[in-house]
């Protein structure tokens, strides 16, 4: 049972700036293997999350004050992100931080900082076979790239780290629907094909659990819903809240449109 | 006509020279943000350390030159580690404080140890070197000035442009965070500019004072110089510090040898303040990417 559990979060809580205290008591676990869905709406939590796995908080003086996350059986909360990313963890971050006055390829080798020296052809090939998109504009200055290219280049840079846990956070964000779904696409197939263990952080609830295998549901800092993502699916709760379905969903749904333009002009 | 191309010849290669010391300062900058006023120290350290290792400790010139490229190296190395890297994450004031701190504690030990008298290297350079162009003269000298610059900054381009480390070292320059999420290593990297800075000063230091003559008073005052030269370049452009360089090494002939001696040291500061006047951006500043 034991060995067949890549990441083991339990009951943390994480604290920013030692006073506002935004994690409380957060427990889950991902499988290997799978793809593990964490969702919530703005401001619950997920982002931090994602930090406190990859050893990101620091840079932001949050902590994990309680609790531990066992990666592969080792305890690595509060580890720097150069450790943890060195153990095979790597957070895509949100909102498509690419280095703008890189190339695309150039951005793709930023991902093999943590082998540095060792050979990386081969996981050019792996990524431009995964997003050909990109190796059309491989010479282009990724400050000049769209919107799902971008998506495209963060992705792909995370995976010419050869992680052996993706973090992806809100892969969909302002993409078009159609993109969206290329893009989810591409990760089942990366998971299926590689299989690289996933976590998927989304607002985007429908898309998120068709190819999840798990799912959790967070608000205001703690889980409130665990289940099989068929389950979740299928769950009255989920489907009012996150999927837009139920009876009220026009209302909803109007809610989100509105904070995720307000959010896209922050970007 | 004579004159004139004499002076361009050693305007260019003083430009080369200077444009490879501030490609150390906008180094610091662009990876860490940090102003580095011991920017002139740095120069003089790399002078003086080729002075002791050259005329005192006798060592064949070649010998001396590479230990002192590599001394330099790990200094800035150890002043980042030492003195740097506490203070990541501190006040942006603090930090160039510090490096104002460090300007007046380097100048204070080079004084102690060396004294404020003009030291001589032994005479080294081969007068083979020296170039017969038509009728103007090239010395030897000014000929070093321009292969070490040339090879020099071949060398850093093509380093940031297609090695592993050079592109770690842009990435942070260019998203810290996002270099930190992908393991660069940050802190190696603020490292490795400190490192970096210091030896390419090092490196026209000594050529520096082969021309002018080793002083301590002398060589920081030059340091001085790559604010006009990075004002003018823009702070962050590497391109930009080579041209503004050149231009400044230009200006600085040109004033001495048609207008007066005396004008040529601040020619570089009244461009300063009228640049900054002007185009507070510097020239060739990076053009801001902003997605619509
Ligand atoms: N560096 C920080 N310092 C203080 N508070 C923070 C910091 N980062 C996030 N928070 C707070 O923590 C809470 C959770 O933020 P988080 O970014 O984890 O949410 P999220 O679920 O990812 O939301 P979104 O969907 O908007 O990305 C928010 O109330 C936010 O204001
Ligand atoms: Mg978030």
């Amino acid at each position: 049972m034991e060995n067949n559990i890549r990441l083991l979060i339990n009951n943390i809580s994480v604290v920013y700036s030692d006073v506002i205290q935004v994690l409380k008591g957060v427990s889950l676990t991902i499988k290997k293997g799978q793809i593990v869905s964490l969702l919530g709406s703005n401001g619950a939590g997920k982002t931090t999350t994602l930090k406190a796995i990859s050893g990101l908080l620091k840079s932001e003086n949050g902590k994990v004050t309680e609790g531990s996350i066992e990666y592969d059986g080792e305890p690595v909360q509060n580890s720097s992100p150069e450790e943890i990313t060195r153990k095979g963890i790597i957070q895509v971050l949100e909102g498509r931080q690419e280095f703008k006055y890189l190339t695309v390829e150039e951005n793709l080798r930023v991902g093999t900082a943590t082998r540095w020296g060792k050979p990386f052809k081969k996981d050019l090939e792996m990524v431009y076979h995964y997003f050909p998109a990109l190796l059309a504009r491989k010479k282009n200055l990724a400050g000049y790239c769209s919107g799902g290219e971008l998506q495209m280049l963060v992705m792909g840079r995370g995976l010419m780290a050869q992680p052996r846990l993706l973090l992806l956070d809100e892969p969909s964000l302002g993409l078009a629907p159609l993109l969206v779904k290329e893009i989810f696409q591409i990760i089942r197939r990366v998971n299926q094909e590689l299989g690289t263990t996933l976590m998927l952080v989304e607002q985007n609830a429908n898309m998120a659990l068709q190819i999840a295998h798990y799912g959790y549901v967070m608000e205001n800092g703690k889980i409130v819903m665990e289940s099989d993502a068929e389950d979740l699916r299928e769950n009255p709760d989920v489907k009012e809240f996150y999927l837009g379905t139920a009876a009220s969903g026009a209302l909803k749904s109007y809610k989100d449109v509105k904070s995720y333009k307000r959010r896209k002009r922050w970007l | 006509m004579e004159f004139f191309l004499q002076l361009l010849v050693n305007g260019i290669s003083l430009g080369f020279l200077y444009a490879l010391s501030a490609l150390g300062f906008v180094m610091i900058f662009k990876s860490s943000s940090v102003l580095n006023f011991a920017h002139g120290e740095l120069l003089a350290i790399g002078a003086f350390l080729f002075l002791v290792l050259s005329a005192w400790a006798k060592l064949p010139i070649v010998l001396a030159f590479a230990l002192t490229l590599v001394g330099s190296f790990a200094l800035g190395f150890i002043v980042e580690r030492l003195f740097l890297r506490p203070l990541i994450g501190e006040a942006l004031i603090e930090v160039i404080m510090l490096t104002v701190g460090l300007a007046a504690m380097f100048k204070g030990l080079l004084l102690f140890v060396f004294g404020g008298d003009i030291h001589d290297y032994p005479e080294f350079l081969p007068e083979g070197l020296s170039l017969q162009l038509g009728t103007i003269q090239v010395p030897s000298v000014y000929v070093a000035a321009l292969i070490i610059g040339i090879v020099f900054l071949i060398l850093f381009g093509f380093f940031f442009k297609y090695s592993s480390q050079g592109i770690y070292m842009r990435s942070v320059a260019d998203n810290q965070p996002a270099a930190l999420s992908l393991g660069v290593h940050v802190r190696r990297v603020f490292a490795l500019s400190w490192a970096i800075a210091a030896l390419v000063c090092a490196m026209s230091g000594i050529v520096l004072g082969i021309i002018n003559g080793v002083n301590v008073h002398n060589l920081s005052g030059i340091g001085l110089k790559v604010f006009p030269v990075v004002i003018l370049g823009g702070l962050d452009s590497i391109g930009g510090a080579i041209l503004g360089g050149i231009i400044i090494g230009l200006l600085e002939t040109f004033t001495g040898g048609y207008i007066s001696t005396s004008l040529r040291e601040i020619i570089p500061y009244i461009v300063l303040v009228f640049i900054l006047m002007v185009r507070p951006y510097g020239l060739f500043g990076l053009v801001e990417i902003e997605r619509v």
